[in-house]
C-alpha cells in the first residue's frame, strides 16, 4: 500500500460565512520561528476589510435581535467545536509555545474561555443596567445594547487565545466583528474560521482578515460605519496613536493596547447603555 | 380665547455680581492677564468682567489640581461624601440666587432655571455624595481608585447643571478637577467656587478657569491631566478626540444630538402636543436631546399640526426674569445667527417655514418657536443640529419606516415615543439607536438615571452608578 501523501489545506479569509481568498490575490508566506515555510496564508486588502465590514454590518441587527440565550448556545457550541479540533488546533499554535504542554495549555484555555463568555449573555443586562429610582412620577431603567460593529486587531501571542479574548467578548453582547489575526501565526485563526462555519454562528458575526494590520487597519478605522475598534493587537505606540486619531472621524469607541482588562471589562467596553423612561399614572 | 398675563418678574435683587472675577485656582480668586465682558442675552447688557486663563493659568490650576489630589483621593469616602453633602445643601440654601443668576446669564426663562436647572443640580450632588464612601459597589470590583485629576469643560446651555454632572461624580470617586465653563455663560460656575469656599471644600480640589476655546484646547492637551470630561458640539468633541490620541488619558464625551420624537396615531394626543412643545422649545432648543424632529404618521398629521400651532401660537416668548416666560432669549449672537442661518437653508432647500406669532423684545437675542413642515431627509435642517427653537416636521406611515427614519443620523442621543401600545413602545425602544427615550414624555433628567449617547453623540454616561465608572478604575493588581 502506497503511503498517504497529506492534503494540505488552503489557508484562506473567513467572510460573511464563506472563506474566499484575498481579492488582491495576494498571499504572504507564514513561517515557524526556526524559518521552516508552513504555509501561504491569504494577504487580506483593503477591499477584503471593506467587505468584510458590509458583511458584519448585514448581520449585526439579527445578530443582537437573537436572544441572549441563543447568543450563549451558539457560543457553548464554538467551543464543542473547537474541542473536536483540538489536537489540529496544538499543532498549530506549538511552533510558538515555548513547550508541547504550553501549546496544549493554550488552547485548552482558549476553549475555555468561549465557554466562560458565553454564560455571560443573559447576565450582562443583570450587571451592568439598572431601574433607576426617578424622583418623579416616572419609571426608567437602563440597559446595555451592543455599540455595533466593532474591528479589531488580535495580539500576534498568543495567536489563539489572544483571539478568542479579543472576538468572543465582542460578540457575546451582539455586536459583530471584523478582526485581522496574529500575522505571524495566523493558522490557528484560519481553523477557527472553520470552527465558527460549523457552529451555528450567522455567517457575517465573526470575519477574520489575515495578513498586515499595519496595512489593513488604517482602513477599519477610518471606515465610516465602524462603531468601535480594539486596538489592542497594536504594539506599535507611533501606530495606535494614528489609528486612535483616525478612529475619532466618527467618535468610534477606542480600546487602546496594553489597557489591562478583566472579562467582564472586555465585554463593556463595547455595549452603549440606554436609559428607558415612562410616566406612572392611572 | 386670550391668554393675557400681567408680567410677574422675578427680582434681580438677590444677586450681587462683582465687576470683575479672577480665576479659582487652589481655593482662591486670582487675577489674569486678559479679560473679557460677559453679557444678558436678554438685554446685551454688561454683567461683570472675567477673566481669560492663559495657558500658564491652566497650568497653574492643574497643578494646584494635582497637589490636592494627593490627600483628598487618600481622605476616607465618608469624609469626602460630607463635603459633597455641605455643597448640596448650600446649593439648595442659594437656589433662588443660583437661578436668578442662571437666567440673567444664559436667557432661560426663570421659570426653568428655579424649577428644572437649579433642583437637578442639588440632586446631583447629593446623590452623587452618598457614592463617595460606597464606591466597591460602583461596578469596577472592591476598593477602584480614582483616575486623578479631571479636566471638565462645559457648555452654555445648562451652565450649572453641566457643572454639576461633571465635579459631583468626579469629586466622589476621589479625582481633582479643573473646570472650564463656556465662554458666555461664567458666572453660575464662579458662584460655585464661592459655595465651596463655604463648604470649606479642601484647596484645590475644585478649580475653575474661564475663558474660550484656547483655554480649553491648553486643558485637553496639558500633560497632566488623566481624564477629559467634554459637553458640547460633536466638532469640539471629534478634536478632543484627536488629540488625546495616543496618550493615556479617559475621555468621556457628550455631544450633539438630531432626536426624533415619533408620534403613532394612537397617542393620547394633547399629551403629545405638550410632549412635542416641552421637546423643542425647552430652553430655547438650546438642549443637545432636544427632539428637534418630529416624525408623525401621516394618518394624524394635519391634526396634529393644527393643534401645534394652536399651542404655539400661546407660548410667552420674552422676558427670561418673568414668571410667565416659556421661552426665553438666545444665549449668544453667534447662536443666533447659526440659527438664522440654518433656518434660511430650510427655506431654500424647498421646506414651508411657519413661526409663532410673537413680538420680540428690541434688545438682545431672540428667534420665534418656529416649525418647518414638507421637510425630506437629506434638508439640512433634517440632518444637522440647530441647537435653537426650531422643528423639523416629517411623517412616516408604519413603524419600521419611523425606525428607519430615526436612525437616520449619525447621532444618536435620545428619542422619542408617543403611542398608547405598551409592547410598540418596547419595540420601538429597543430599536431606536440612542441612549435616552422617552416614551410619552420628553426632556426629562434624574440625577440617578444614566444619560448620554450613542454613534456620533459621544460615549460615557453620566448620572447614576454608570455615571462614576468613567472617574474609576479598578483597583491596581
Amino acid at each position: 500500500m502506497s503511503e498517504h501523501i497529506e492534503v494540505r489545506r488552503t489557508a484562506k479569509l473567513f467572510i460573511g460565512g464563506a472563506f474566499p481568498r484575498s481579492e488582491s490575490g495576494r498571499t504572504y508566506e507564514v513561517k515557524s520561528p526556526e524559518g521552516k515555510f508552513i504555509a501561504n496564508a491569504a494577504q487580506g486588502s483593503r477591499k477584503d476589510a471593506r467587505d468584510a465590514v458590509t458583511a458584519a454590518r448585514a448581520i449585526q441587527p439579527k445578530w443582537a435581535g437573537a436572544t441572549a440565550y441563543n447568543r450563549g448556545q451558539i457560543l457553548y457550541r464554538i467551543a464543542e467545536m473547537m474541542e473536536g479540533r483540538r489536537a489540529q488546533f496544538i499543532d498549530e499554535v506549538s511552533p510558538w509555545a515555548k513547550s508541547a504542554k504550553k501549546a496544549e495549555a493554550e488552547v485548552d484555555e482558549a476553549i475555555d474561555r468561549w465557554i466562560w463568555f458565553a454564560g455571560w449573555s443573559d447576565k450582562i443586562a443583570m450587571v451592568v443596567g439598572s431601574s433607576n429610582p426617578v424622583a418623579g412620577p416616572f419609571f426608567n431603567f437602563s440597559v446595555p445594547e451592543p455599540t455595533g460593529v466593532v474591528a479589531a486587531i488580535a495580539p500576534n501571542r498568543p495567536s489563539l487565545l489572544g483571539l478568542v479574548d479579543t472576538i468572543a467578548p465582542i460578540i457575546v453582547s451582539g455586536n459583530t466583528t471584523v478582526v485581522i489575526a496574529s500575522q505571524d501565526a495566523p493558522m490557528a485563526a484560519v481553523t477557527l474560521g472553520e470552527v465558527l462555519a460549523t457552529s451555528d454562528l450567522p455567517g457575517g458575526v465573526i470575519n477574520i482578515l489575515t495578513g498586515s494590520y499595519v496595512e489593513v487597519a488604517p482602513w477599519l478605522a477610518s471606515h465610516m460605519d465602524v462603531n468601535a475598534i480594539d486596538l489592542s493587537g497594536v504594539d506599535d505606540e507611533k501606530i495606535a496613536a494614528e489609528l486612535e486619531k483616525a478612529s475619532a472621524e466618527n467618535l468610534k469607541r477606542c480600546l487602546r493596547p496594553g489597557t489591562e482588562l478583566d472579562g467582564l471589562t472586555r465585554i463593556k467596553n463595547w455595549l452603549e447603555l440606554k436609559t428607558v423612561w415612562h410616566p406612572r399614572g392611572f | 380665547m386670550s391668554f393675557e398675563y400681567a408680567p410677574a418678574p422675578e427680582s434681580t435683587a438677590i444677586v450681587k455680581i462683582k465687576p470683575t472675577y479672577g480665576l479659582f485656582i487652589n481655593g482662591v480668586f486670582v487675577d489674569g492677564e486678559k479679560s473679557f465682558s460677559t453679557i444678558n442675552p436678554a438685554t446685551e447688557a454688561h454683567l461683570a468682567d472675567i477673566t481669560e486663563a492663559s495657558a500658564a493659568d491652566v497650568d497653574r490650576a492643574v497643578r494646584a489640581a494635582r497637589v490636592a489630589f494627593g490627600s483628598w483621593s487618600k481622605m476616607r469616602g465618608a469624609d469626602r461624601a460630607k463635603y459633597l453633602y455641605r455643597i448640596a445643601r448650600i446649593i439648595q440654601e442659594r437656589s433662588r440666587e443660583l437661578a436668578v443668576l442662571e437666567s440673567m446669564n444664559n436667557g432661560k426663562p426663570i421659570r426653568e432655571s428655579r424649577d428644572v436647572d437649579v433642583p437637578l443640580v442639588a440632586a446631583h450632588f447629593f446623590h452623587y455624595a452618598g457614592w463617595a464612601d460606597k464606591l466597591d459597589y460602583a461596578g469596577l470590583g472592591a476598593n477602584p481608585e480614582p483616575l486623578g485629576v479631571a479636566g471638565q469643560i462645559i457648555p452654555w446651555n445648562f451652565p450649572l447643571l453641566m457643572l454639576a454632572w461633571k465635579i459631583a461624580p468626579a469629586l466622589a470617586a476621589g479625582n481633582t478637577v479643573v473646570l472650564k465653563p463656556a465662554e458666555t455663560t461664567p458666572l453660575t460656575a464662579l458662584l460655585f467656587a464661592e459655595i465651596c469656599q463655604q463648604a470649606d471644600l479642601p484647596a484645590g480640589v475644585v478649580n475653575i478657569v474661564t475663558g474660550a476655546g484656547e483655554t480649553g484646547r491648553a486643558l485637553v492637551n496639558h500633560p497632566d491631566i488623566n481624564k477629559v470630561a467634554f459637553t458640547g458640539s460633536t466638532e469640539v468633541g471629534r478634536y478632543i478626540a484627536q488629540a488625546v490620541a495616543g496618550t493615556n488619558k479617559k475621555v468621556t464625551l457628550e455631544l450633539g444630538g438630531k432626536a426624533a420624537n415619533i408620534v403613532f396615531d394612537d397617542a393620547a394626543i394633547d399629551q403629545a402636543i405638550e410632549g412635542i412643545v416641552n421637546g423643542i422649545f425647552f430652553n430655547q432648543g438650546h438642549v443637545c436631546c432636544a427632539g428637534s424632529r418630529l416624525l408623525v404618521q401621516e394618518s394624524i398629521a394635519e391634526t396634529v399640526l393644527g393643534l401645534l400651532y394652536e399651542r404655539m401660537k400661546n407660548l410667552r416668548i420674552g422676558d427670561p426674569m418673568d414668571k410667565n416666560t416659556d421661552v426665553g432669549a438666545i444665549n449668544s449672537a453667534a447662536q443666533l445667527a447659526k440659527i438664522r442661518e440654518l433656518s434660511d437653508a430650510g427655506e431654500a432647500e424647498g421646506a414651508d417655514r411657519w413661526s409663532a406669532p410673537c413680538t420680540l423684545p428690541e434688545k438682545g437675542f431672540w428667534f420665534p418657536p418656529t416649525v418647518f413642515t414638507n421637510v425630506s431627509q437629506v434638508h439640512r435642517i433634517a440632518r444637522e443640529e440647530v441647537f435653537g427653537p426650531v422643528l423639523s416636521v416629517l411623517t412616516f406611515r408604519t413603524p419600521d419606516e419611523a425606525v428607519e427614519k430615526a436612525n437616520n443620523s449619525p447621532y444618536g442621543l435620545s428619542a422619542g415615543i408617543w403611542t398608547e401600545k405598551g409592547s410598540r413602545i418596547l419595540e420601538m425602544s429597543s430599536r431606536l439607536r440612542a441612549g435616552v427615550i422617552w416614551a410619552n414624555t420628553f426632556n426629562k433628567f434624574d440625577a440617578t438615571s444614566p444619560f448620554g449617547g450613542y454613534k456620533e453623540s459621544g460615549y460615557g454616561r453620566e448620572g447614576g452608578r454608570q455615571g462614576l465608572e468613567p472617574y474609576l478604575k479598578a483597583a491596581s493588581k
